[in-house]
């Protein structure tokens, strides 16, 4: 009888894809060391326990981002309206003013800086009173740190093309978005529908780790946990339409983080 | 208190009391007017009679004078059954009648009297009451007409004085009555508030009695055993599941204090370091999934996730979460089909929707046996309409789940014992079972013959998705 139930085998979790390409040599990132071709960020984190901003001033100020830091929601309201930030990281429960009404009262105010709201509340519903109240993501608590911080990367929306640019392109390898066409080397590469919107979405995060559960929510827009490596195993076949036969390759694995498209002799 | 305080301050008591001092006060009030009315009957006769009486003696004293008068008065007074009759002189001395011995102070004035005598012809009887009239004539003679009363004792005698015994009798039985019913009442509340206590105690799988007569306690009993039925099943879930939550993070927790603790004695070299604290993080990211499950199944039957519901495709949801499945299906050497009625309009969650869905196809792909060499392998997905309700079954080919199992399989933490060996948190199907019955649907576990088949059932929108 073998039914049980789900896999929680962490094996599963942050393994490299295991099969088709293992030709394929994973970057090795710490999980604090910038990136190639890193720009510097600034960061504000509206947190009230002590700890955990302390953990999250250091790992960003490691990662090269500049980070100041509020221990409540009105002091981080004052903070948040002087502006210059590139992303906020705004905890849920705050004292003094709490963080979705914190973001509220920025978009109420017109304030359009990215904000990424962390919580211990981690269920579906929470995340989605969350984002209604003006927030870009959506992070429960406890987090990795390399998803934060590829969730605040992608946030701050730099190194990548523009929302109104129609080709992306990383090295020799092109992407068109409104003919549905990708080649590389000028050399047509057929892809399914969702393999086309996978490469969509790492090529618009260019230079920028993308993690697992960043593609599930962006691609298939679930938040749910996949449990197995799913994610992994639709990656390895785009890897293997654009990458083999070409050099070099662009689609890379991060370990313990997720995915980069970028070129490395860049 | 004694028990008879206790008695006396019964609802039942009290309604009985109140009920009887009602019905009390209604029979006296019908015998007074019943006694008032005869009364009045007695005393209304008596009086026609006198008055009649009185016209004819003054009469017949105009006509033949007071000679007439004495041999009428006497003729009368002589007949059987008469009434009172007594003339006397200007002097008081008695000329004719029968009560010749009334003491004279009666006739002192004229008018209506109520008198007790003796009459003359029997004076050693016992004194009667009688209503008399007394004329005073012309010649100063006066004239005592009157008739026996005695009627009316006699009716008070037989109507009025049995029934107040009656109602004396009435009030004493009622009370008694009341006193028994109270404690037969009394009794049973005693007894339900003795098991009630024993299973506040602690004794959870008592029940209250039942005595099949199907009154207002035997329904309340009934209603209030179930509901004890269901805390029971509740508790000894929740006890299950403490042990279970106690025995399952105990593993990983244990794992994880010995893989910190071995570092922290051999490791030397930073490789070895870095290993060992990535070991660290993985299993403190199995741990958080399994508390995420754990909430998410508490909050799915808690019903907290209804705001979140919107109308979306079920065909389009199983389709979806299929593809991303596909390719791990491929690997595993699996087929992996998939059969859609669209649209399957379903009000829900359709997070949970995709995250039971995904439990159930990494499941269907788990326990397939891809080693089989006899029939390629297929895990089916078909999403259809079946009447008013959309029909989602997730199938596969592998070792199945003996149908003693099955209902045991949808529990939480509950591994069987074949799946021991492989990683699982025993929450996948549990969180499934959540899922479907927080959208008012219904479960199956099947027989795939071989392997299992899931089948699912959630009530479909009418209205199609906008």
């Amino acid at each position: 009888m073998a039914y049980m139930v789900m896999s929680t085998n962490p094996a599963h979790i942050s393994s490299a894809p295991s099969t088709t390409t293992s030709d394929y040599q994973p970057i090795e990132r710490s999980l604090v060391a910038p990136n190639a071709e890193d720009f510097t960020m600034r960061l504000l984190v509206v947190e009230d326990d002590r700890d955990a901003a302390d953990y999250l001033r250091k790992a960003f100020r490691e990662a090269g981002h500049v980070v100041d830091h509020a221990a409540d929601g009105e002091e981080g309201l004052v903070l948040a309206l002087d502006g210059g930030y590139d992303v906020l990281i705004v905890d849920r429960m705050l004292p003094r003013r709490d963080g979705l009404s914190l973001v509220a009262e920025l978009r109420g105010r017109g304030d359009k800086t990215p904000t990424l709201i962390l919580s211990a509340l981690g269920q579906v519903d929470d995340r989605v009173t969350g984002l209604r109240a003006g927030g870009d993501d959506y992070l429960p608590k406890p987090y990795a740190f390399s998803e934060l911080l590829a969730r605040v990367e992608a946030l701050a929306r730099r190194g990548g093309p523009q929302a109104a640019d129609t080709v992306y392109r990383v090295a020799d390898l092109e992407l068109d978005r409104l003919a549905h066409r990708v080649t590389r080397g000028g050399q047509e590469i057929v892809l399914q529908p969702r393999e086309f919107r996978l490469l969509e979405y790492l090529m618009r995060h260019a230079g920028q780790v993308v993690t697992r559960t960043m593609l599930l929510e962006n691609v298939w827009d679930y938040h749910f946990d996949p449990q197995t490596n799913v994610i992994d195993v639709h990656v390895s076949r785009l890897r293997s339409k654009i990458d083999k036969g070409f050099e070099p390759p662009l689609l890379h694995t991060v370990r313990g983080a997720g995915y980069i498209v970028r070129d490395i002799a860049r | 208190m004694t028990s008879l305080g206790r008695l006396f301050r019964t609802t039942a008591f009290k309604l009985i009391a109140a009920y009887l001092v009602a019905f009390a006060l209604f029979a006296a009030s019908v015998i007074a007017y019943l006694g008032w009315h005869t009364q009045r009957l007695v005393i209304s006769q008596a009086t026609e009679a006198i008055q009649n009486e009185s016209q004819i003696l003054e009469e017949q004293y105009r006509v033949g004078g007071i000679n007439r008068l004495v041999q009428v008065v006497s003729r009368r007074a002589r007949a059987p059954g008469a009434g009172l009759y007594l003339l006397t002189s200007f002097n008081g001395e008695p000329l004719a009648g029968n009560v010749l011995n009334l003491p004279l102070h009666f006739l002192e004035s004229p008018g209506w009297k109520e008198i007790e005598y003796v009459r003359s012809e029997e004076a050693r009887g016992a004194p009667s009451r009688a209503l008399v009239k007394v004329l005073f004539l012309p010649g100063e003679f006066r004239a005592l007409v009157g008739r026996d009363i005695v009627e009316r004792e006699e009716l008070r005698r037989i109507i009025i004085q049995p029934a107040l015994w009656g109602l004396v009798v009435l009030v004493v039985l009622g009370l008694a009555g009341g006193v028994f019913v109270t404690r037969r009442v009394l009794k049973r509340i005693d007894q339900m508030t003795a098991t009630s206590e024993t299973i506040m105690a602690g004794n959870l799988a008592g029940r209250l009695a039942v005595d099949g007569t199907g009154d207002e306690f035997d329904r309340l009993a009934l209603s209030l055993n179930a509901m004890l039925e269901r805390i029971e099943a509740l508790m000894m879930g929740l006890r299950e599941v403490t042990d279970n939550i106690a025995h399952d993070l105990k593993t990983p927790l244990t794992r994880l204090r010995n893989q910190a603790e071995d570092a922290l004695r051999t490791a030397g070299k930073d490789e070895e370091w870095r290993a060992a604290t990535e070991r660290t993080i993985e299993e403190s990211d199995g741990l958080i999934r399994i508390f995420d499950a754990l909430l998410m199944i508490a909050r799915a039957e808690a019903g907290q996730a209804r705001e979140a519901m919107v109308v979306f495709d079920l065909a389009e949801t199983a389709t979806n979460v299929a593809e991303l499945y596909e390719p791990v299906a491929d690997e595993e050497g699996l087929d992996l089909v998939v059969e859609v009625q669209p649209p399957l309009p379903v009000r829900g969650a359709r997070e949970l929707i995709g995250q039971a869905l995904s439990n159930l196809i990494d499941n269907a792909i788990k326990y397939s046996r891809p080693d089989l060499p006899a029939t390629r392998n297929k895990v089916t997905i078909t999403a259809s309409r079946e009447g008013a309700r959309a029909r989602l079954v997730v199938a596969d080919q592998g070792a199945g789940i003996p149908e003693a199992d099955r209902v045991r399989a949808l529990e939480r933490f509950v591994r069987l014992e074949a799946s021991r060996t492989q990683p699982g948190s025993g929450l996948g199907l549990s969180l499934v079972a959540a899922v479907v019955h927080l959208h008012g649907g219904t479960i199956a576990l099947e027989d795939n013959a071989p392997g299992l088949r899931v089948v699912i059932e959630l009530p479909l929108e009418e209205t199609p998705p906008a």
